[in-house]
């Protein structure tokens, strides 16, 4: 047992953090949130640059090929700087939708770019209300190669060079299909979201040209959002961390009945109660990290506890964050509503709470049998 | 990161488990939850759990990490843990009094005692002999500074006079660890000295106090006039403190050492069994939701802890998140025990082993689930700790920290 990030992969995080901490700050952040931008085109640039993007993508494809627990230990830190990238999108959800497909021509194809940045690829899923587990209830449908029907939200949706979509084929399975965003039958509409720099689309597609990854949806989609989904429980961490240095700061200086506020029990206790909630959440991560990594048969458990406790982590930080600060808390001008943000868009990307719960009692009872 | 256990791990889970196969019958985990709490009479349970400590302690698993010139195996503290996962899984008498202080005073001896106390630790790994921790008084528990058992000098001896409370098990300890005040002038933390105590000698009243649960486990100890040869100073004096705080830092690591994944499936089969508005309880999005969230503090803990030995197995310091266990486990077995006994609908409220389900184990544990919340440190006062030392925010007003003891209410 090693159950720990190698010196290798701290050094990963200690350059990430750098780099994040001179080119992504919060000014950086709130400037794009004002500009209504989607991404941070240039910070895109600089992180495939220095390889971010390629780092779980294997070398015959492009990549660095160093391995999932090397992604989670940048999803954290990109989660820790909010950082306004479609990494999530991008990697997590369609670079992994690729791999786990299984069509090598189409992974030879896009895989190197999307290693390289040139391509940004996404996950097309939501149908609106409808749980993303629930595949048997999507109304978008491919006949003849073509795909029909609507995706609501698609993450990053607006700028993605292409989707993987989920959709029924003629015979009422589940399918993973490549589409090109850029191409005929496709109308995309940005939306407005609650993270800006988690922007979504509504995309619209009228036989739309649909290449067939894969016709075993039912089997990789809930594979795919255990995997995403400890990648994403790295970011919440992140978030959820920096969210409480930023309390713990202003509780050192603000000063209320002649004392700091930070020695008043009902605020320290407080942020003792977040801590311990990302300490819980961090330790079930290390554990799906590795079981992510090391593709083992205790992934569905292991992401289904991971995502949980990294969602309730992140949403108690981000709000607790805000009460801390009092008033200023509830402001445009300061940070912590960017933490609120990001908690609640990220407790929506991939299902739900109460679906994860029900996954994770159905992993523990196989666990102890009747 | 890695998971699985190395070959040497693995060979060392093999060996553990056929010695354990050897000696021991495996437990049925649908009805067994061992999750060590102390709820009946010690002095009834004592028995076979010390007969079970001395076999471990005689075949090389009783004293995993402690050096073998004492006794130990000379082991590493990832081996105690995997011995204690295999242990789970047999039907034997696990002692949390062992565990936390027994093993807690050998810890301490082989950090600060002499030659001559250290000769004491391979009994008392063995469990031949039983320590108790003579603390708490009625004036100073969370401000455990603020005691006032007094030890002066005479001679070569100490000579103590006051009284402890809570002490448990002291109605069967042969020795105790005992922190007394040495210098009231001074402030409070500045004035305080470690000792052993020989728990045979004169002086020494054991009061039994009854607990909730019914069973007597903790006393009320008086000193008067006891004589401690100064021998049995553990540490320098006034330096008392320092000695306690780090027992104390084992101690609550220890509580979040605990093995509650068979609890968890006994909540599971439990909620196939009974039913919630017709249905299976299992089926019930309520009782999932709640399982979910015993699971991932569960599984939070346990993996907090494997994060702390590898650290130590990597030779570097451990984290400060280990703190958080204590608190969390204790309110998580609060929470589930009595999350069980609600799916037990009117049953729940049964004692009776012949009718309550699992032989009331959930019912006993729940009682004894209060104790954690206290022993080794409150919610409020280690929620404080994480506060300010982790956290670094500032102090709560501490009024009496910084005068003479003998100046503070005055
Ligand atoms: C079953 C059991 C076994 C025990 N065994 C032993 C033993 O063997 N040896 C031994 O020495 N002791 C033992 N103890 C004592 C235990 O360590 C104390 O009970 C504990 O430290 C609390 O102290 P207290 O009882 O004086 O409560 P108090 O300190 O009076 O606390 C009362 C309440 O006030 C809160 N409080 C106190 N200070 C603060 C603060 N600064 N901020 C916020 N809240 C605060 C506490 O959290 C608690 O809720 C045992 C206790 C129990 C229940």
């Amino acid at each position: 047992m090693d159950f720990d990030f190698s010196d290798e992969q701290k050094t990963i995080r200690d350059e990430a953090r750098k780099l994040l901490s001179a080119r992504c700050d919060r000014h950086r952040v709130r400037k794009l949130l004002e500009d209504k931008a989607p991404y941070d085109k240039e910070l895109w640039a600089t992180v495939a640059e220095n390889g971010w993007l390629g780092t779980a993508i294997a070398e015959d494809f492009g990549g660095l090929g160093l391995g999932h627990v090397s992604l989670c230990v940048i999803a954290e830190e990109l989660g820790r700087a909010l950082a306004p990238l479609p990494v999530s999108s991008s990697l997590y959800l369609a670079a992994e939708a690729l791999v786990l497909s299984g069509d090598t021509t189409m992974q030879q194809e896009l895989l190197p770019a999307l290693a390289s940045g040139q391509l940004i690829g996404t996950l097309a899923l939501s149908e609106a209300m409808l749980p993303q587990h629930a595949l048997s209830r999507l109304k978008t449908r491919v006949v003849g190669g073509q795909l029909s029907g609507i995706k609501l939200p698609v993450p990053h949706g607006q700028i993605a060079d292409f989707a993987v979509v989920v959709a029924h084929n003629e015979n009422g399975g589940v399918g993973l299909y490549h589409v090109d965003l850029r191409g005929p039958g496709v109308e995309t509409q940005p939306l407005q979201t609650i993270d800006a720099a988690q922007p979504q689309a509504r995309i619209v597609f009228r036989d739309a040209p649909a290449r067939l990854l894969s016709a075993d949806g039912e089997r990789i989609v809930p594979k795919l959002l255990d995997r995403a989904s400890v990648l994403i429980a790295f970011e919440q961490i992140g978030g959820a961390t920096a969210a409480l240095e930023s309390a713990c700061e202003y509780a050192k200086i603000r000063k209320a009945f002649g004392r700091q506020i930070g020695s008043f029990q009902a605020i320290k206790h407080k942020l003792a109660d977040m801590y311990t909630k990302i300490e819980i959440a961090r330790s079930n991560a290390f554990y799906a990290a590795w079981a992510l990594e090391a593709d083992a048969p205790e992934l569905a458990l292991a992401a289904a506890a991971a995502r949980l406790a990294a969602t309730e982590a992140f949403e108690f930080a981000a709000k607790e964050t805000i009460q801390v600060h009092g008033g200023i808390g509830a402001t445009w001008e300061a940070d912590p509503h960017l933490f609120y943000r990001r908690a609640r868009a990220l407790g929506s990307l991939l299902d739900s709470t109460p679906v994860w719960r029900d996954r994770l009692v159905e992993e523990l009872e196989r666990q102890f049998a009747a | 990161m890695d998971f699985n256990d190395t070959p040497e791990e693995a060979a060392f889970r093999a060996e553990a488990r056929t010695w354990l196969s050897s000696v021991a019958a495996p437990r049925d985990t649908r009805t067994s939850f061992a999750i060590g709490q102390e709820t009946g009479e010690f002095e009834a349970e004592f028995p076979a759990q010390r007969v079970w400590q001395q076999k471990k302690y005689d075949a090389g698993f009783g004293a995993i990490y402690f050096p073998q010139d004492v006794g130990g195996r000379g082991g590493t503290s990832l081996q105690n843990m995997t011995f204690m996962q295999e242990e789970a899984r047999f039907d034997v008498p696990v002692t949390a009094h062992f565990m936390i202080v027994n093993r807690g005073c050998c810890s301490l001896l082989m950090k600060h005692g002499t030659p001559e106390q250290k000769a004491l630790i391979p009994a008392t790994l063995r469990s031949d002999l039983i320590w108790c921790q003579l603390f708490s008084e009625p004036a100073a528990g969370s401000d455990l500074a603020g005691l006032r058992t007094r030890a002066e000098k005479d001679g070569d001896d100490w000579v103590v006079n006051g009284q402890k409370i809570w002490t448990s098990n002291a109605q069967m300890a042969d020795w105790g660890v005992l922190i007394a005040r040495t210098d009231s002038n001074v402030p409070k933390h500045k004035g305080l000295t470690f000792f052993i105590v020989d728990m045979k000698s004169a002086g020494i009243e054991r009061r039994p106090i009854k607990q909730l649960t019914g069973a007597s486990n903790f006393n009320e100890v008086f000193f008067n006039d006891l004589r401690i040869p100064d021998a049995h100073r553990v540490g320098a004096v006034g330096e008392g403190w320092r000695v306690a705080v780090a027992f104390l830092s084992g101690e609550r690591t220890n509580i979040a050492i605990k093995e509650l994944m068979p609890l968890i499936g006994g909540i599971v089969n439990l909620a196939r069994q009974t039913e919630i508005n017709g249905r299976p309880a299992i089926e019930d999005g309520e009782v999932r939701a709640r399982i979910a969230s015993f699971y991932i503090r569960e599984a939070g803990v346990r993996f907090t802890v494997q994060r702390m030995l590898t650290a130590l197995s990597r030779g570097e310091t451990p984290g400060p998140e280990i703190t958080i266990g204590k608190y969390t486990l204790a309110n998580l077995v609060q929470e589930m025990t009595a999350f069980a006994l609600d799916l037990q609908h009117a049953a729940g409220a049964v004692m009776s082993p012949a009718f309550a389900p699992f032989d009331a184990v959930f019912q006993s544990e729940w009682f004894g689930s209060v104790i954690d919340r206290l022993g080794g440190g409150t919610d409020e006062v280690l929620k404080n700790v994480v506060g300010e030392r982790i956290l670094g925010l500032p102090e709560d007003i501490r009024v009496d920290k910084t005068m003479p003891f003998n100046q503070v209410g005055k």
